[in-house]
């Protein structure tokens, strides 16, 4: 293609997500009041605040959250408090109620897990919100392909499988009842590979348990209880590419809630998990 | 974008090692995102199957996948299922089927593809146009001892109606046909017919067994007589979208922001090239104003922005657009029109009538429109085009939408974002696709009528007032106390803040309706003129108590149909001879006399609720508990969710 001006009048892959990324943040911004991202730390969350500054021309003009286990890696606390300040974030902190008070049917991790739900829950109930942009891509696991951009949660917070609203031209739900909320996902078409190449790309700062230390590192991040390593010697951006570009180990083979049985994943995210 | 963006296409495939590292740094060479191919069919005739398959034979799934398939299939006494791969939920395994649509992330020769599977039965439109609407192609899969059936005909309507032209009919399962090549041409000669009707036309027959793997990723050795293409040759093959940064400029105002001391106009381009320096039309006011700048963050200074990037602009004069408003160049405007016709898909499970009002999304516009017109209606047993006065469930139609204002749009292109409107109704759920395809004349004699709806919002009004509005339709003999007991909850629902009026059967005859009689349609009329009333109030968020006798299950089909949401029948239940007993008005008396005819009851039906929201015992039970109950009722519908969480 002919650039014009020096500037490609072509898109590649990645800059057509990145585009359709800020086309739903600011349809999120402009429908869902109030509104607010989560913000877990992670790789994809640290993605989701880039894409905001690019919608926002360099601010985040709605609070972050972070709903916090206590159960993180002393890293990403550091990474969070650092990140804060320095991307001038509003941060909206929130606990989460001890394992004993979740579902006990719940196999160990997943109801470990199910902890943030309750975090979340509560904080939604606080902020009253409207909106919660969330950071899950289709490609990580078998139900989150199945989700909406915008999925609608009622009261509950329940994620109605059966009867999830038609999404199609970029025409996505709003929220038609007093009690409901939005989960907005703006990485949804993105795959573990394209997060990779955009941090590359944009030089995007992450905290460093995701680099092989002793040939070791971490893929995905969780409650350091609940979460583990993979083996690897990827320790920069461009190792981790190539590596990704080769393996075919599942992202969140580290998880343990994933694979405690078939359903645990499902249970989660029915009862508002992520 | 910047200069020194990278290569993400994995060219490993083309290129010696070593030159790789140096080419990925510095080369262009993926111009396209992932390409969206929907997988399409009758229900069993394999599309999951495939999907599994596919995913498969090209080395896509992760490690441990298919252990983990076969373990879930054994669990159920199942061989080995594939289709488990995408019916990821409990529900879809153990059900054996596909609730929902599922995209998966699929890499043929270092291109990116999407799968998209969509449920056949259930719902299937709903899921389906939310799988499907953007795809670039579409894989057909046909039972080939099966041929063509109800499914294959509504998903390729759905094909022809969204504009995907690029079709692979995937006759599968021709192991049961032996492979006879005479047997599986037959076949084809009948898709092909469908197809035709639908002015479609596949770009290939692939004959193939998805459960064994013929013709899939690998050649056939079963079918030697077959020379085409295989199934992922077939994919590989399908075009990428074509530039449109050379068509006209359409660029919709999502948003505008006010940062700092600047002011930007948020948008994506849907078409066309906007510079730094153009002077652009704004919206039907049509504001000129000059793009001052085009702004980004973390990003090299742009001076020209194409379709498909989001920007963000500034203008000069500093005008503030409206969201939906279009900026275009003054001489090349799109077409303007307060009436159009559209390409309706209906995804509400009710029927669709004339005169139904709803919000046509057009991009970022919204536009109050009323259905003035059904102008045909698709039969989807023969395909053929018919008059019609409603459309029914997951129907196709042609109809014609009226506006209160001049609506600016490009007719509908396939595979591009052109004219692709969508019908809201007033609680902002989506029931339709309505793809623009021109602007309608106005024929002769037709009744021209451009109904507006209200800005306020239902929400809106739900909030001021602490509940919703709602209708509850009280239905039940003359003397079983329908007037009675709706007085009284009237008086304790207003004394508990409820907004809340009483419509009764006497007091609309004596006013509204005085032009009528008794005879079977006049009280139809005498029903739909309540209702209408009833719509209007329950619009304004009020609570409205209908006491009508209205004794045929047909007059309160209508009103639940024209009053829509928020419709609750109440059956008032006293006997007939409680009734006559009590014959408040003495009209009982008067009926047995002679006086009046087509009394209900007497010399006319009552047809008794069959399922009834609440029934309310008046015979024996006192107006004090009755009220009540229906008090108690009422409440509980309106203020559902009301209350728990007041929004800022």
């Amino acid at each position: 293609m002919q650039p014009e001006n020096g500037v490609m009048d072509t898109m590649d892959h990645l800059d057509q997500l990145e585009a359709q990324s800020v086309f739903i943040l600011r349809e999120a911004y402009r429908k869902l009041k109030p509104l607010a991202m989560l913000w877990s730390l992670g790789k994809d969350s640290n993605v989701m605040v880039w894409l905001a500054k690019k919608a926002f021309l360099g601010r985040v003009p709605f609070p972050v959250m972070h709903v916090d286990t206590g159960k993180k890696f002393p890293e990403m606390y550091q990474f969070r408090d650092e990140y804060t300040k320095k991307w001038e974030l509003e941060l909206l902190l929130g606990d989460c109620p001890p394992v004993e008070e979740m579902d006990p049917s719940l196999p160990p991790a997943a109801r470990s897990a199910a902890r943030k739900t309750a975090g979340l829950a509560a904080m939604i109930e606080k902020h009253k919100l409207q909106g919660v942009i969330a950071g899950i891509r289709r490609d990580e696991q078998g139900t989150r392909a199945k989700e909406r951009v915008f999925s609608p949660r009622g009261a509950s917070h329940k994620w109605d499988i059966r009867n999830q609203p038609p999404e199609f031209w970029d025409q996505y739900a709003t929220p038609h009842e007093e009690g409901m909320h939005i989960r907005v996902h703006p990485l949804l078409a993105w795959r573990e590979i394209d997060i990779w190449r955009y941090i590359e790309r944009e030089g995007i700062p992450l905290v460093d348990l995701y680099f092989s230390k002793n040939g070791k590192r971490y893929r995905s991040l969780g409650d350091s209880d609940i979460t583990s390593p993979v083996e690897s010697n990827a320790a920069t951006v461009a190792e981790v590419i190539t590596e990704l570009e080769t393996t075919k180990t599942s992202e969140r083979a580290g998880r343990a809630m994933d694979h405690e049985s078939e359903d645990a994943f499902e249970r989660l995210r029915v009862a508002g998990y992520l | 974008m910047p200069s020194n963006a990278c290569v993400w296409r994995a060219i490993s495939d083309y290129v010696p090692t070593g030159i790789e590292a140096n080419m990925t740094k510095n080369t262009t060479t993926s111009l396209d995102a992932a390409t969206p191919i929907v997988i399409v069919g009758h229900v069993d005739h394999g599309k999951s199957t495939l999907i599994g398959r596919l995913l498969h034979d090209t080395d896509n799934l992760q490690d441990g996948k298919v252990a983990q398939i076969i373990e879930s299939s054994k669990k159920r006494g199942l061989k080995i299922e594939w289709s488990f791969l995408l019916d990821s939920l409990q529900i879809e395994r153990d059900q054996g089927v596909t609730v929902d649509s599922t995209r998966i992330p699929f890499n043929l020769a270092g291109r990116e593809y999407v799968i998209v599977d969509a449920p056949g039965h259930r719902q299937f439109l709903r899921n389906m146009i939310t799988g499907a609407a953007d795809a670039e192609a579409a894989v057909l899969v046909v039972d080939a001892q099966e041929g063509a059936r109800e499914q294959t005909r509504r998903h390729a309507m759905l094909l022809h109606l969204i504009g995907i032209r690029h079709i692979v009919v995937l006759l599968n399962k021709v192991d049961l046909l032996d492979f006879d090549q005479a047997k599986i041409a037959a076949v084809q000669d009948d898709v092909t017919d469908l197809l035709t009707r639908l002015d479609l036309k596949a770009s290939v027959f692939v004959p193939a067994s998805a459960r064994d793997g013929d013709n899939i990723a690998e050649r056939s050795e079963r079918m030697p007589w077959y020379t085409g293409p295989t199934l992922t040759e077939a994919l590989v093959a399908v075009p990428s979208p074509a530039s449109r940064a050379e068509l006209a400029l359409r660029l919709p105002v999502q948003d505008v922001y006010r940062f700092g001391d600047k002011r930007y106009v948020a948008g994506r381009i849907e078409r066309g090239r906007v510079r730094v320096g153009d002077t652009v039309v704004i919206g039907t006011q049509k504001t000129p104003a000059r793009i001052a700048s085009i702004e980004g963050w973390h990003a090299a200074p742009q001076v020209s922005a194409y379709a498909g990037q989001s920007v963000a602009v500034t203008l000069e004069p500093d005008v503030i657009p409206d969201r939906g408003d279009l900026l275009h160049h003054r001489e090349t405007a799109p077409v303007e029109a307060s009436r159009v016709r559209t390409r309706l898909f209906w995804l509400r499970q009710e029927p669709l009538r004339v005169g139904e009002s709803f919000r046509l999304r057009l991009s970022t516009a919204e536009h109050a429109v009323t259905v003035t017109a059904i102008e045909s209606v698709v039969n989807l047993d023969d395909l053929t085009e018919n008059p019609g006065e409603e459309v029914p469930p997951e129907g196709f139609a042609q109809i014609v939408l009226s506006a209160s204002e001049n609506i600016q749009f490009d007719p509908f292109t396939p595979g591009t974002t052109d004219g692709r409107g969508v019908l809201v109704d007033r609680q902002q759920r989506i029931v339709g696709g309505a793809p623009l395809i021109g602007a309608a004349e106005i024929a002769a004699g037709e009744k021209v009528i451009h109904p507006s709806a209200s800005h306020v919002s239902v929400q809106d009004r739900e909030r001021v007032k602490g509940h919703q509005g709602g209708v509850f339709w009280l239905t039940g003999l003359s003397g079983a106390g329908k007037t009675t007991l709706a007085r009284a909850a009237e008086n304790r629902l207003f004394a508990a803040g409820v907004d809340v009026t009483v419509l009764d059967g006497d007091t609309l005859r004596a006013g509204l309706c005085s032009d009528l009689g008794f005879s079977e349609a006049e009280r139809t009329e005498n029903v739909r003129r309540a209702a209408e009333v009833a719509r209007i109030l329950r619009d304004a968020g009020q609570v409205v108590l209908v006491t009508l006798i209205s004794p045929l299950k047909s007059d309160r089909a209508l009103a639940a149909r024209i009053i829509g949401d928020n419709f609750a029948e109440i059956f008032v239940d006293a006997g007939l001879d409680v009734c006559e007993q009590r014959d408040p008005k003495g009209l009982y008396a008067a009926a047995r006399a002679g006086k009046i005819s087509s009394f209900t009851g007497i010399d006319a039906p009552y047809e008794a609720p069959q399922a009834p929201a609440l029934r309310v015992e008046t015979g024996a039970q006192a107006v004090d508990a009755a009220a009540g109950e229906l008090v108690s009722f009422v409440e509980a519908t309106v203020r559902a969710d009301a209350g728990q969480r007041k929004r800022g």
